[in-house]
């Protein structure tokens, strides 16, 4: 009843175009936005912004970048984590060899950097495909990570290997980096960045390069007979994709926690990131938000809750409890819907149209 | 143990449901909160476990005896990282504001989180200690406000190990063209003592090599046939970590190297890494910044007052003389004697992060203080000032005997004058990047 | 076993650079010290270490082959199955009785994970099954954890750990490996001769080659199932006894799966030979590589070597070396 298309007429080739097509779908984006923006800066504590609010969005653009990868272009990848490490380490060098240079272009120009090494690592999808191709990405993952902690020419030559970011600011003295940045300024910065990538993706995979991956994605070999070229094609994917970690991996570094060593983009980064895409959904920007939801904000849910309840068990009956709460979760979710979360967030928007007359 | 689990479990229950009713009584003097960041869990937690009971068992301690600290009584918490720097992050966050007056300190007790929290911690205002890890050059105070290295750093510890070295061989003298070699662990942690390393060999002439093991360790054959049967180094220094000592060890006795001559940083040196080399780890030796064993006056006290009466934390008393778990009485000791300097200062209340970080500046900690809580000889004095956030980095050498650590050296003091200029360097360096001005401290 | 022309092709090449890439560096470079007898211990010291990986592989490969399932949990399998050999022992049970009690145990988790798991999710894509395996193993280690605890625990066979010298004291071999790899061996000639005699034997292999054929002629395939993991579960065992003893029962007995999957791919998912021939070429293979290119990179490049090692066998052949052929049709 008050979720259908019903009446709402489009008269122009833009109104059928447009992204969410639905007047309610868009009344309720703009309220999410709306509350992104505005409500949840005022009314939350420091430690929801800088704790969950960040590693949230940020691992979330990482998995909008590998659902571009897994989810629309069908290339199974373990690499995120090394590309990640890539754009952290790239925005670390341009921010200090170019002290001048403004935030923005760091992060944008690491996230092109990024993509420069995803093409290269991407070659080996012309050949070897699903699991094959996901084990031979994390050839990448270790070769990268070996990598910048072996040379110090990656950290400037600092003892332990580790690089720290500089407090930068977007304009004026507003600080997103360093320890002076509020974390406020910090959730709103990553959050436009965030959003407008979201969009952008969105945009892209409604157009002939996204028709393009999904059909390789469904088959290839059927791609490649109506005239898809492979090897732009999947290169276009593996550079976007790796695009959008790079920038994540500089937001981890330069905004979440301000320094890092090459081991935080490891290989458990990797398969944190694919968790978030399966359990969000495969081929969906929603997913990929509700996979790191999930996967970022369950545990915290699950280790806190205890406290909550007012009860005081062991630290470590806490973590276990934790580990099996969440494994056996992800099973539930899989058996209830193996789509992943984006797909039950389809499935209860259809239920609305319904509702709450089903005949 | 399981049973034991459970029993805690049920009896935690009912002792909250108890609390509950009668923690509106014992709220009428406010207590300290302090938060502790520990790993019971995960990949390390074999090393982590004995750590936070010496830790839970001191501050316990201490509120059995004496009621806490003049008369403020020490409200503990943990919060389980499992050496997990995301979770570490998380953990910081959520304890930090904690109690009345917020986290007193935070011990990250990982590099990877110590790291994360470099910045938060200056916006904060909550002193980070790591007590022999986390940035060596955070000894220089000017630079870090907020960090303090007590008692060792890794830079302090390959120069003692050289040092030890040298006396073994009868003098620096002697150690022109002797082979050392470095196995350590592929990761900011595992870096750290290489350029100290290389400074000494330039100094004294010895060959140094460098073998990186990558994460985690399980496997090291081939490093080992090339330590063991191509280079044939006179010694060989371990900066290892978790699963990658035992292995280490068991590797070094498959191709025959003496585990005389190995000698293993301070993290290379828990028992839990022994235990699981069995034979092979008799004769290796550990560089320790606290004494071993449990014969010191404040272990007698912690099982009087604690495990005769059942409430430690460890499995059972005899756990009470591992390394690491006198590491976290030595980690608990640090804190309590800053929180009690700076309750001198600031009046006998609970105290925040900025209060503990001025005491931390003139921590004070002599033989006479150490004689008073039963630690002398299991703790070196420290004392740290404003641009000295170190003290004075000494460290002991101890032997595995097929059981236990056996101390075979005194404290041997690092070549301070050299590690200070190389503190202040990187420091300057690091305050140079981050555009911070060094505090003045005269 | 048919063995195409291209593979025996590949492998005499990789047997061929394995010796003269050393050997060459060995002559041009000042810094890497090239002798025979050492250049043998290092391969023969990497076949071992092979051995010990084609054992975790294995387990993935068992359950590839029969349910085309790609077991994220073989890892957690490992840490669990000695967790509970281990903590059974120290209950007081002696070794024997604890290996039998712990094969239960492993059965009875088969019997768990398809009941509660594998028929949930039947005719899955794979990836939602390999999901499904990532939700088993943070279930397990923390499962494991909550019975037994997460202090390192001793797991003692008496193996010896002695060296060895071999050929007039030339070439050391360590005794431990050589237990290992024996034990290793015998358990992959007890499984081949399993699968190619048995009924139960016979059954798996119908089911791995085409499930729908292998149910119309009334295999059952949820007793396969079973059946498999608790085979996989036994082969967990063994990896866990024999990792287990090397390197102390803990947590990081988990992370060996990590070291596996390049033998994976290198041998291909399907196979069994594959995992063992796999794991002789990667063990050889980064060892060589890192005592004699890794001085000239820096070192510590076994990790990545193994994984570009994989790489470079499926540029090649991209379903492994002993991979079925993929074909495919529109």
């Amino acid at each position: 009843m008050l979720y259908r298309e019903a009446g709402e007429f489009k008269s122009t080739y833009q109104a059928d175009q447009a992204i969410l097509t639905i007047r309610q779908d868009r009344w309720f984006m703009w309220a999410l936005l709306a509350v992104a923006f505005v409500l949840i800066p005022l009314v939350s504590s420091e430690y929801w912004l800088g704790t969950i609010m960040l590693p949230f969005l940020i691992l979330a653009l990482a998995a909008l970048g590998l659902n571009v990868l897994t989810g629309y272009a069908g290339q199974l990848s373990l690499g995120t984590g090394g590309f990640m490490a890539t754009g952290a380490f790239a925005a670390y060098k341009l921010a200090t060899a170019f002290p001048e240079l403004n935030i923005l272009i760091v992060i944008l120009m690491s996230g092109a950097i990024t993509a420069g090494v995803g093409l290269l690592f991407g070659l080996p999808s012309l050949r070897i495909k699903g699991f094959y191709l996901a084990v031979a990405t994390l050839a990448s993952q270790f070769f990268l990570i070996w990598m910048f902690n072996k040379f110090g020419w990656f950290t400037n030559y600092s003892a332990s290997g580790v690089i720290s970011a500089p407090p930068m600011a977007v304009f004026g003295d507003n600080f997103v980096t360093g320890p002076y940045a509020t974390a406020e300024a910090k959730y709103l910065f990553t959050l436009t960045l965030v959003v407008l990538f979201a969009l952008m993706t969105k945009n892209l995979v409604r157009s002939n390069i996204g028709r393009e991956w999904m059909a390789v994605r469904d088959m290839d070999i059927a791609a490649e007979i109506i005239g898809i070229k492979m090897l732009p094609t999947k290169l276009k994917a593996f550079a976007y994709s790796s695009f959008l970690c790079g920038i994540a991996g500089a937001l981890w570094a330069f905004v979440y926690t301000g320094s890092v060593e090459p081991l935080a983009f490891d290989v458990n980064r990797s398969f944190q990131i694919l968790f978030m895409i399966i359990i969000g959904g495969l081929g969906s920007i929603m997913g990929a938000f509700l996979g790191s939801a999930f996967i970022v904000l369950l545990p915290i849910f699950l280790s806190n809750a205890p406290h909550w309840v007012g009860l005081n068990i062991p630290v470590d009956l806490i973590s276990h409890i934790e580990f099996m709460v969440f494994g056996a979760l992800i099973i539930f979710f899989l058996i209830v819907e193996p789509h992943g979360l984006a797909r039950l967030w389809q499935l209860l928007k259809e239920k609305l149209r319904l509702w709450p007359f089903p005949y | 143990m399981t049973i034991k689990r459970i029993k805690t479990s049920i009896i935690a229950a009912a002792v909250i449901s108890g609390s509950l009713v009668g923690s509106s009584a014992t709220l009428a003097m406010e207590s300290q909160f302090i938060g502790s960041l520990v790993y019971r869990t995960g990949p390390y937690a074999p090393g982590g476990i004995p750590w936070a009971d010496g830790f839970a068992d001191y501050i316990e301690l201490l509120n059995a005896r004496d009621g806490g600290i003049n008369g403020v009584k020490l409200e503990l918490e943990e919060c389980d990282t499992a050496y997990n720097t995301d979770k570490g992050v998380e953990c910081y966050e959520r304890l930090k504001n904690k109690g009345s007056t917020g986290m007193p300190a935070v011990m990250p007790l990982s590099t990877g989180i110590t790291y994360a929290l470099l910045d938060r911690v200056v916006a904060d205002k909550i002193p980070l200690i790591t007590s022999g890890y986390g940035r060596a050059d955070a000894a220089d105070g000017r630079v870090f406000p907020y960090g303090f290295v007590p008692p060792a750093t890794y830079w302090g510890g390959a120069d003692i190990a050289i040092n030890y070295i040298a006396s073994q061989e009868g003098g620096y003298g002697n150690l022109k063209g002797k082979k050392i070699a470095l196995v350590y662990h592929d990761s900011a942690y595992g870096k750290e003592p290489i350029n100290t390393l290389k400074a000494l060999a330039a100094q004294h002439g010895y060959e140094f090599s460098e073998f990186p093991v990558p994460h985690p360790g399980l496997e090291q054959k081939a490093t080992w046939l090339k330590i063991g049967r191509q280079l044939r180094p006179d010694y060989v220094l371990m900066w290892g970590w978790g699963v990658m000592n035992a292995t280490a060890i068991k590797e070094a006795a498959a191709v025959g190297f003496p585990r005389e001559k190995f000698i293993g940083v301070w993290w290379s040196g828990n028992d839990a890494d022994m235990v699981p080399a069995g034979d092979a780890a008799k004769g290796y030796k550990s560089l320790q910044f606290n004494g071993v064993g449990s014969d010191f006056g404040v272990h007698k006290q912690i099982k009087s007052e604690l495990y005769a009466k059942g409430k430690g934390s460890a499995k059972s008393a005899e756990n009470t003389g591992e390394v690491a778990y006198n590491r976290g009485l030595q980690s608990a000791f640090i804190l309590t004697e800053a929180l009690r300097t700076a309750m001198a200062e600031f009046g006998n209340k609970p105290v925040t992060g900025e209060q503990v970080a001025w005491a931390m500046d003139r921590l004070d900690i002599t033989d006479a203080r150490l004689k008073e809580v039963g630690a002398d000889g299991l703790f070196d004095p420290i004392k740290l000032s404003c641009a000295d956030h170190l003290g004075k980095g000494r460290a002991k050498v101890t032997q595995w005997d097929g059981s236990q650590w056996v101390a075979i050296s005194d404290w041997i003091e690092p070549n301070s004058e050299m590690l200070r200029s190389m503190y202040e360097e990187s420091a300057a360096a690091y305050a140079k990047e981050k555009g911070i001005t060094p505090r003045d401290c005269k | 076993m048919r063995i195409e022309k291209s593979v025996i092709f590949i492998f005499i090449w990789t047997l061929l650079l394995m010796v003269a890439i050393p050997w060459t560096i060995g002559k041009v470079s000042s810094n890497i010290f090239f002798e025979w007898p050492f250049f043998f211990e290092v391969a023969i010291g990497g076949l071992l270490a092979g051995v010990m990986y084609s054992l975790v592989a294995l387990g993935f490969v068992l359950i590839f082959k029969a349910s085309g399932v790609f077991n994220f949990a073989q890892g957690a399998m490992v840490l669990f199955s000695a967790l509970t050999l281990v903590g059974l022992n120290e209950l007081g049970l002696p070794m024997w009785l604890a290996i039998i009690a712990t094969l239960a145990v492993m059965l009875l988790l088969a019997v768990a994970i398809e009941r509660v798991v594998l028929r949930s999710l039947v005719n899955q894509e794979h990836i939602i099954l390999f999901m499904a395996t990532i939700g088993i193993t943070y279930f397990l280690d923390g499962f494991g954890q909550t019975l037994w605890g997460s202090e390192v625990k001793i797991l003692d066979l008496g193996i010896p750990n002695n060296p060895g010298l071999y050929f007039d004291g030339k070439i050391l071999i360590n005794d431990f490996d050589l237990v290992a790899a024996l034990i290793a061996g015998l358990l992959v000639i007890g499984l081949a001769l399993f699968f190619q005699y048995t009924r139960i034997g016979r059954a798996l292999r119908a089911v791995a080659d085409d499930h729908q054929a292998a149910l119309s002629v009334g295999i059952p395939l949820k007793h396969i199932w079973v059946i498999v993991w608790a085979v996989a579960g036994i082969v967990a065992l063994v990896a866990g006894i024999m990792w287990g003893s090397k390197l102390g029962v803990q947590f990081s007995l988990a992370l060996i799966a990590l070291k596996a999957l390049p033998v994976l791919i290198l041998g291909g998912f399907t196979s069994v030979p594959g995992a063992i021939i796999g794991g002789l070429i990667i063990g050889a293979g980064e060892k060589l590589a890192e005592v004699f290119v890794a001085p000239l990179i820096g070192g510590g490049i076994e990790d990545w070597f193994a994984y570009m090692l994989a790489l470079a066998f499926l540029v090649f052949r991209p379903q492994g070396l002993f991979g079925e052929k993929i074909i495919e049709r529109v």
